[in-house]
Parts: structure tokens; sequence; C-alpha cells
């Protein structure tokens, strides 16, 4: 396997992603990043060069709304499944500035 | 005729001439559901109570002539990615356990304006990620089939619940072959529409750029009367094309005369198991006896689409998913210090190990120093895919192949090594890179008895193209069916 | 001999735009409003939402672009900022990284150093984040989505500023612009515009720049110059004692007089960008510029000058009139009605600004029309009311732009003209006050004036003082 994925990596994306891995899931992790990596490394086996990235695959654009107002209070509904609410809001951890 | 064979176009007839009400085949259905359900579990929730309601309201609406259209009175199966209102949406993922949508997808709302009953939310791999349904945290589903194997995925549900009479129709979503090959593995038809023909609102969000809904049914009719309803353009979804030619019952036609029709080489090479490959040939060979021109051609770049796929999907899932942190909806986690204490173990805790790996990876290609090579790299691929296409469409109607490498595998054997599970997608994965329509039909069965799938594929908004293509072939096929057992 | 530093600042401004809707959905952007009561599945992240793009905000992002000399990238497209945070419903941000709408703009500021100009790097669209309430009682944090999906443009400069004076101006170029645009009321004290400051030092001469620090939480001009001050010499400081200086983000505490890093552990500040799928790319038309550049308005210098040589008012005058677009359209519209340029000038300067000091209200919140304000004028030279009964007048045409012909009429405040009337209260008032009289007559000028007042009295405020005076002066 060419791509070695470190502990330190592992950490890193599990910060990233907000993910919190075992001592084990970590380690399968190494192996199956390692494993995904060393597939997509295929990749580079073709010639890209001058080829622009597609992100997009219809050439459509300009897709807009009017400046109007159309939703009235949904509080309700948006509150409905929430895990925690008081006083019309979402309880959260608390944050710190 | 047994009730639950008909096909959704040949119920809703009968409904409208009275020869059924909307009621019996509601409690038809949901009597083989909970016949079957303990045999396949192709459903998360069944909403027995809803059914049997909307069935007296659609019946009603029926009789005052306000419901005219060919589904009306119809039960059908959503995939539970889709969201529905008032009914429990988990995307068979532990992290919406107790999620209820307030508003439902447009597809789903198309649906009901036409008359549909919805009988419940279909069992699916974790949030789409897999090829099999195992992923599911309620539980795997089985093939109607042969039980020991699976129903193919991540529409695993809903392709085993119209195979084994549990509905008359479902919705299913495809992202890398997500309906067809299920559809493939469980002997019904799948359809995944050209990008941007069915609303994306409401469907949640697996790969935004590649996603599309679709039928699971059992004949082309019915595919192609259930994509003229679902298919819309929606200014909720700025993805979404505004298509003048969605009146694709008109290419119900038995002719292929003439129709070019390619077959690659390269989908049939190594790896490809030996009877697919015999069916699959046998049908092009039909195909040619109508009167199509069958050749074959190289389309390239095959091998580069697993890797290419990957990359993107993961990339989009693991920033689709960001939104699943315990604050808003969902599974919180019980205990915890802290608020990205809370994050983490929501998430780890909610979330299966597939989509953790999926996260990881997407985070990782996305991440500062890698974006460049894994990310963008993939969207350049994703160019060259899309051109090869194209410049293959110069040549052909169609494009006509196998749907998967193998039939069903058994369960319990594809989890352990994902790359082996994700090269099986090797047929269908570049068809939504490209953003291209992509029907399977079944074409035979294997010496084990389990189905074989072929694959018609379009160029964009040619779906009557293979609307045509697969309705010939089944004309000239003949009936295809599973032997229930009674 | 000690170094000589220069400080050297770049600006990060936020502005939300004036749009009745949020960016990506139909949801209200009123101010105000309980907790979550302007909010929709899309703009709280609930799952199979999906963003479209509100038409104005692009056309006010373009409309600013081009009041500060950008240029207008012709095709761009929004990208997902990733990070996780509870005001923010996607743990996304959907912005522009690599495609901004505008780049490479300039504006002009004035200090008292002289004239110079501030590059703008780019200008991009993105959608604000909600609101997080710190819960007395419990502990926990509590989060409203109304702010969230508000839709903000986020103006980038050059690192060319020098000192707090230069920031100061251009903040108020900044403002200044986007507010005769319409685009934003830019009140820093509400949010409706905020400025991040990044900051290094160097020796003077130097070329290269120091590590810069970012901070935050600056909540008015005289927070940013302070800061500006302090973060300059904490970097100095530490450069001095030969410490580095540390890139971070610092929180500027105002009533400390004081920063501190917010970097925490658990943020990794990797973002990962990338083009958002659900939206679509803009692609702008020649033509489409053509339109907003059209619609661009009389900028405030250019404005200055017209009024000079059109009205040939005071530049006292003109600087408080074009301090305010709508004060400036009000004074224009004012003057075509007829009313003389001076005289409007007045009513605007004095009376105006008086109440809207008192109203703690900006220039942009006057409501009164001009044929309402040219009706008043008229009536106060035809000597229909008189100027205590006209500030009355005005005071009700301040609150609730009504009509002054019809509120005099229903209120029957018009002056008494009628000279046999008035002097036949004259006498009265004369005859009633004999001690007045009598002092006035003894020279005592002033009690004129207290027989005035008693004469006004009589006539509820309904008589031209200067004809009561005249009448006294006479029958004395």
């Amino acid at each position: 396997m060419a791509n070695i994925i470190s502990d330190e990596t592992i950490e890193y994306v599990g910060i990233l992603a907000k993910l919190e891995l075992s001592e084990e899931e970590k380690e399968q992790a190494k192996k199956d990043m390692g494993s995904m990596l060393d597939y997509i490394d295929k990749l580079g086996e073709l010639d890209t060069t001058g080829v622009e990235p597609m992100s997009h695959v219809f050439p459509v654009k300009n897709v807009f709304r009017e400046d109007v107002v159309t939703n009235g209070d949904m509080r309700e509904d948006i509150l409905k499944n929430a895990p925690g609410e008081k006083d019309g809001m979402f309880v959260v951890p608390r944050t710190f500035e | 005729m047994d009730l639950l064979q008909m096909t959704a176009v040949s119920l809703g007839a009968a409904i409208k001439r009275k020869e059924v009400t909307v009621k019996e085949a509601a409690e038809a259905v949901l009597a083989q559901i909970e016949k079957k359900e303990s045999d396949y579990h192709c459903y998360v929730t069944v909403d027995r109570e809803g059914a049997l309601k909307q069935a007296e309201e659609v019946q009603k609406k029926i009789d005052a002539g306000e419901l005219t259209g060919p589904l009306a009175g119809v039960p059908v199966a959503i995939k539970d990615n889709m969201c529905t209102k008032d009914l429990l949406t988990t995307c068979s993922s532990k992290i919406l356990c107790n999620f209820v949508p307030t508003f439902s997808a447009q597809a789903v709302e198309n649906l009901q304006q036409a008359g549909a009953v919805i009988l419940g939310k279909t069992n699916m791999d974790e949030f789409a990620m897999g090829s099999t349904t195992e992923t599911s945290a309620y539980g795997v589903t089985k093939n109607p089939w042969n039980t020991e194997h699976v129903p193919g995925g991540s529409s695993g549900g809903s392709a085993a619940a119209v195979a084994a009479g549990e509905c008359f129709y479902a919705l299913g979503s495809d992202t890398g072959g997500s309906i067809r090959q299920p559809a493939s593995f469980c002997g019904v038809v799948g359809l995944k529409p050209t990008y941007g023909t069915v609303s994306r609102y409401g469907l949640i969000a697996y790969g935004s750029s590649l996603d599309q809904i679709g039928p699971l049914c059992k004949d082309v009719t019915d595919c192609a009367t259930i994509m003229e309803v679902i298919a819309s353009h929606d200014s909720k979804d700025s993805t979404s094309m505004k298509r003048e030619d969605t009146d694709f019952t008109s290419a119900l036609v038995e002719d292929v005369k003439g129709m070019r029709i390619g077959i690659p080489r390269d989908y049939f090479g190594e790896g490809l198991d030996p009877e697919v490959k015999e069916a699959v040939l046998a049908a092009a060979e039909t195909l040619k006896e109508k009167g199509a021109i069958v050749e074959e051609f190289d389309l390239s770049l095959v091998e580069y689409a697993i890797p290419t796929y990957y990359t993107i999907a993961a990339a989009e899932a693991s920033s689709n998913l960001e939104r699943f942190d315990g604050i808003k909806y969902g599974y919180r986690t019980p205990e915890y210090e802290g608020l990205h204490n809370m994050y983490k173990k929501s998430r780890s805790e909610g979330f299966g190990p597939e989509v953790k790996r999926r996260i990881m990876l997407g985070s990782f290609v996305l991440s500062s120093g890698y974006y460049d090579a894994y990310y963008l790299k993939a969207l350049r691929v994703k160019a060259l895919i899309k051109k090869a296409f194209d410049d293959a469409f110069t040549k052909y109607d169609v494009i006509l192949g196998p749907v998967a490498p193998t039939t069903a595998p058994k369960l319990g054997n594809s989890l352990s090594d994902p790359i082996k599970m994700y090269l099986g997608d090797i047929y269908t994965i570049s068809i939504n890179l490209a953003g291209l329509p992509g029907l399977s039909i079944p074409c035979g069965t294997d010496s084990q008895g389990l189905p074989i799938g072929m694959q018609l594929i379009g160029d964009c908004f040619q779906e009557k193209n293979l609307i045509r293509a697969a309705y010939t072939y089944e004309k000239a096929r003949g009936a295809f069916g599973r032997k229930e057992e009674q | 001999m000690a170094k000589q530093y220069e400080t050297v600042i770049g600006l990060e401004v936020h502005v939300e735009l004036a749009t009745k809707t949020k960016i990506f959905c139909g949801c209200s952007t009123a101010f105000g409003g309980e907790p979550n009561t302007h909010t929709c599945p899309v703009c709280t992240g609930m799952p199979g939402s999906l963003p479209v793009l509100n038409k104005q905000v692009l056309e006010y992002a373009v409309a600013v672009g081009l009041a500060t000399n950008c240029n207008i990238t012709r095709y761009c497209k929004f990208d997902r900022k990733n990070y996780f945070y509870p005001d923010n419903p996607q743990n996304y941000q959907i912005s522009q990284l690599y495609l901004p709408i505008c780049r490479d703009g300039k504006v002009e500021i004035e200090t008292e150093a002289g004239k110079k100009f501030v590059g703008i790097h780019e200008i991009h669209m993105e959608e604000d984040a909600g609101k997080l309430i710190h819960d007395e009682w419990e502990d926990c944090s509590l989060v409203d989505y109304n702010r969230s999906g508000v839709p903000l443009i986020e103006i980038v400069s050059e690192p060319d500023m020098r000192s707090a004076d230069e920031v100061i101006a251009y903040l108020e170029k900044l403002r200044m612009t986007i507010q005769y645009l319409g685009a934003s009321d830019c009140k820093l004290q509400e949010g409706s515009m905020r400025a991040d400051v990044n900051l290094s030092i160097r020796e003077v001469g130097a070329k290269e720049f120091g590590t810069r620090t970012e901070m935050k939480n600056l909540n008015s001009f005289k927070a940013i110059a302070r800061a500006i001050e302090g973060e300059t010499e904490r970097q100095i400081d530490l450069i001095e004692s030969g410490e580095k200086v540390i890139q971070e983000t610092r929180r500027w505490d105002d009533n400390k007089g004081e920063s501190y890093a917010m970097r925490s552990k658990e943020d990794a500040q990797d973002y990962r960008y990338f083009p958002d799928p659900d939206l679509v790319p803009i692609s702008l038309t020649e033509e489409y510029l053509e339109e907003i550049r059209k619609r661009q308005p009389e900028f405030r210098e250019a404005k200055m000058l017209r009024y000079k040589e059109e009205f040939d008012l005071p530049e006292y005058d003109i600087d408080i009139i074009t301090a305010s677009k709508h004060m400036a359209d009000l004074f224009e519209a004012t003057v075509a009605l007829g009313g003389q340029p001076k005289k409007v000038s007045n009513w605007l300067m004095v009376e105006t600004l008086r109440l809207l000091k008192e109203n703690g209200l900006d220039a942009e919140d006057i409501c009164f029309s001009p044929e309402n304000l040219s009706k008043l004028i008229r009536m106060t030279d035809a000597k229909e009311i008189n100027s205590s009964v006209a500030k009355e007048v005005f005071e009700a045409m301040f609150k609730e732009n009504v009509d002054p012909e019809a509120y005099v009429e229903e209120k029957g405040l018009k002056t008494v003209n009628d000279e046999g009337a008035l002097r036949k209260t004259v006498e009265q008032v004369i005859a009633e006050n004999p001690q007045s009289v009598e002092d006035y007559r003894n020279g005592k000028e002033k009690a004129i004036g207290f027989l005035v007042g008693q004469t006004m009295k009589v006539m509820k405020g309904k008589a031209d003082p200067g004809m009561v005076n005249k009448l006294l002066k006479e029958l004395l």
C-alpha cells in the first residue's frame, strides 16, 4: 500500500468531520483510507492538462428567485424535531465566543 | 388475475373501471406486507393507518372525477431517504431514528397529487451509501428471489418490495447505480433519469451532483407512466431542468428499426460473470432481430469511473452530512461534555461504519493540500468521462451493457472488502458522473435462479430512446416473473 | 536608536444587504421578530432542503462592485465553507472563494494626511449565520436562526491602510457609497456592517509584510481605533522582546481595552472549500452590467459639486444634506416643488436633525414627503402660520408625515391676520397688564416681550408675533 495514513491524519480528519473513533476503528480507518487512496491514485495515470474541472454536468446557469417574502412563521414546524428547545430556540451545549 | 400481480398501470385502469376499489388494493398489499415482511424486511416504516386513510380520500376524489390519472389509487412505497410529511424518515440511519419531516419531497407530492397511496418507507443502505442494503441500521433486506442473497442497494428495500408484491411500484434514488443495480438483482425495472429531471427537493442528499430519484416497477409501461408524474421543473431546486419532453409514455412503441445500439467492449472484459454476459448479449441479439443496428465499440476510461465517483461522492457527502449534529433534529448523544464532544459523540454513535468511512475519505480529499490532487483531479476526469459518452452518442442512440458484474451476492459477503464492493458499481457509476439516463430491465436468470438485468444508457434527455428499446425488448422477451409462493 | 515601525492594515467588512428576503430562501429579513419566526427548512438546514439564489442580492453585489471600481467576474460560483458551529445550521456556510463576484477595485479616501486609494482585493456574496444567546440560568446556549441566511457581501481590502484614521475614512467611504446605492443601511452598532481588522507591523522601509493577526468584535469606530492602537503596541512589544507574532484571530474587548486569542484546538480552520453542487454558476452579460451601471445613483462627491453650482448653498449645508442620500433626495424633490433651496436646507439641517437626534434615528428614517415639506414652507412664507406653529406642525409631519395644510385646518392653527381683531386683543392685553405697560413706557424694552407673550396666549398662538409687536408699539 503506497498511501500510509498516519494516526495524526486520522485524528485531523476526525476533527474536521467531528467523528470520534475507537482505537480499533482508527486502525481500520487507516487501512481503509490507505487502500481507497491507493485506488484513487489511479487517476494520476490520466493526463488532464488543459481539462477544466467539471463541477456541474450541464451548462445550466442563472437560476434565481424574486426578492419576495413567501414564507411566514414556521417556527412550530422548525422546532418540531428539536432534541432540546427553550423559549422558541434550539438548546445547545454552552458555546464560548 | 391476482390483484397483487397487476402492474401499477393495469391496477389504475381497473380502479378506474370500478373493478377494484382503492381500499381493496391497499388492503391486499398491506396484507401481503404483513405476510412477507418477516421474510424480506423491505420496509423501515409501514403506515397502515395512513395508507387506508389516503385510500379513502383518493377513492372519493376518483369518484368525484377529480383524480383521473393512470396512477390514481395505486399504492406505492417510498425509499426512506425522501421526506414524507408527518411520516418517520430515517435514511436507514440511527442518526435520524426519530426524524419526522414537516414537508414532503416534491416527487412524493407529485405522486400524491396524482392520487398515489403511500404505504410506507423502504429500507436502504444508510444514507444511500452501499450496494447491498446491508449498511442499514435497521437490519438487512432479503432478496425475494432467494433470501440468502442481498436485494442490492442502496434502494434494496424498494426493489425487493416491488418483487415481493409488497407494493405496486416504488420510488428509489440513484447516485452510483442505486436504482438500477437493485432492479437488476430483484428482477424488476428501474430507471435513473437524466440529472435534473426529477426535483431533488426533499431528497436527503448524498452526492448532490449525482443524485436522482426514479421508479422501481414491474414493467416498462409502469416506468414511463411513473416518470411522467414525478418529472417536473421545481423552482425550489436550482439544479432542476425545464423540460418540454416529459411525455414519456409516448415512447411506449415497439419499434427499434434502425436504432443504433453500441456495446462497449470495456464492459465485457474480465470480472464479468459469464452467465450475466451471456444473458445480456442474448438480449442485444433480440433487439438486433427487431431491427436495431448493434455494434461493439470502445468506450474508454471505464476503470477510472470508480475512483472518480468515490472521490466526488464522498466529498459531497462529507459536506451534506455535516448538518447531522444533534442540534436541530435527529439523534443526540445522551451524555457529553461540551459542544464539540456532543458533536463527535452524536455523530460517531449515530452513523454506521460505511458512512463514517466515506465522510472521512470525503473530508480528506477536500482538505488543505489535497484538494487539487484529489478533488479537482476527479472533476477533470469527470469531464473526460462525459466527453467519452458525448462522443459515443454521436455514433449511437443507446448504449447497452450489463448492470452489474454478477447477480445478487450472498448476504454477509460484501462488506468486509469495501474496494471489491465498490468495483461492483463499475457499469452504473459513470452514468451518474455524466448525468445521463440509465434503465435496467430483467433479461434472464442465472443457474441459481437469480435475476440478471440489462442496462440501457441514453444521451442526456433521451429517456424516450431507452423506453422504446426496453419496451420493444420486453414485448419480445415475454413475461418475466418470480414464482410467488402462495 | 529606537526602531521605527509602520502598521499595515487590511479590512474585511461584512455588509448585510437590504433585501426583503434571505439570500437562498423566501424568509423575511425584517429586523426583530420572535426567535425562529423568520425561518424555513432551507435556512435551518433541514434534510432535503435546497438553496435558490435571490436575484436582488446579485444586483446589489454588482452595484457595490461597480461603485468601488471593481472588475465584475462574468462567470462566478458559490462555494461551501465547511465548519461546525451551532449558528451555522448546515455546518457549512455558502460563500464564494474561488470565483468571487468582484475583484481588484479601489476607493479613494481622504484624511488629514491627504488623499489616497485603498485597494479592494475582492467582494463576494455569502450567507449570514444565526444568533447564539447564552442562557443565564442554565449551562447552555440557545440558537435563533432568524438571521441565518440573511445576505451578506464581504468586502476584502488590500493591506493598504496605515493608521486608524485611514481605516475610519475607508469605512465611512464604503458606508456612504453603499448607503447611496440603497444596498444596506450599514449601521455598525446594529451589525448591518461589521469590520474585522487584519493588522501586522514592520519596520519602516521593509519590503516584506509581518505576520498578521485578525481582530473581531469591533462594534464602533472608537473600538476600531482603540483596537488598532492596542494591537500595534502588542505586536511591537512582542517583536522587541524577541518573540514572534502568531497568526491568530483575536477578540477585542472594548471594556477592558485588550484582545485575547480566540483559537480553540477543536477548530482546525481547514474549511475544505468546494463548489456548491446545489447551486448553478452565474454568468453575467454585458447588457446586465450596463443595466446596473445605468441605475447607479449620483454619488456624494458629484452631488456636492452640483449642489454648489446649482443651488449655491454654503459648503456646511451641502455637507450635511448630502451625508444621506435620502435627505439629499428629499432636498432636491422639495426644491423642485418650488421650495427655496436655503429655506429647505434650513428645515433639514435644524429641525430635522434635531428631531432625528432626539429620537435616536438616522436620516434614512425620515418619513415625511417632499410634498408636505414644500407645503409647510409655502405656508410659512405666506405667513399663514407663524414660526412656532410651523414648528409644531413640523413635529407632527416628522412623526407621521401629516399633510400640513390638513393638519392646520383640522387643529385651527391658522394665524389670525385680521388686523382689526388682533388690535382688539392687543388693546385688551394692554388694559389687563398695566404694570408691564408702565415698565415698557419707563424704558424696559423687555416688557414688550411679556406683552407679546400674553397676546399670543390669548390668541392661542395663532398670531404673527411680528405683527403683534408692531401693534403694541403702535398702541403704546
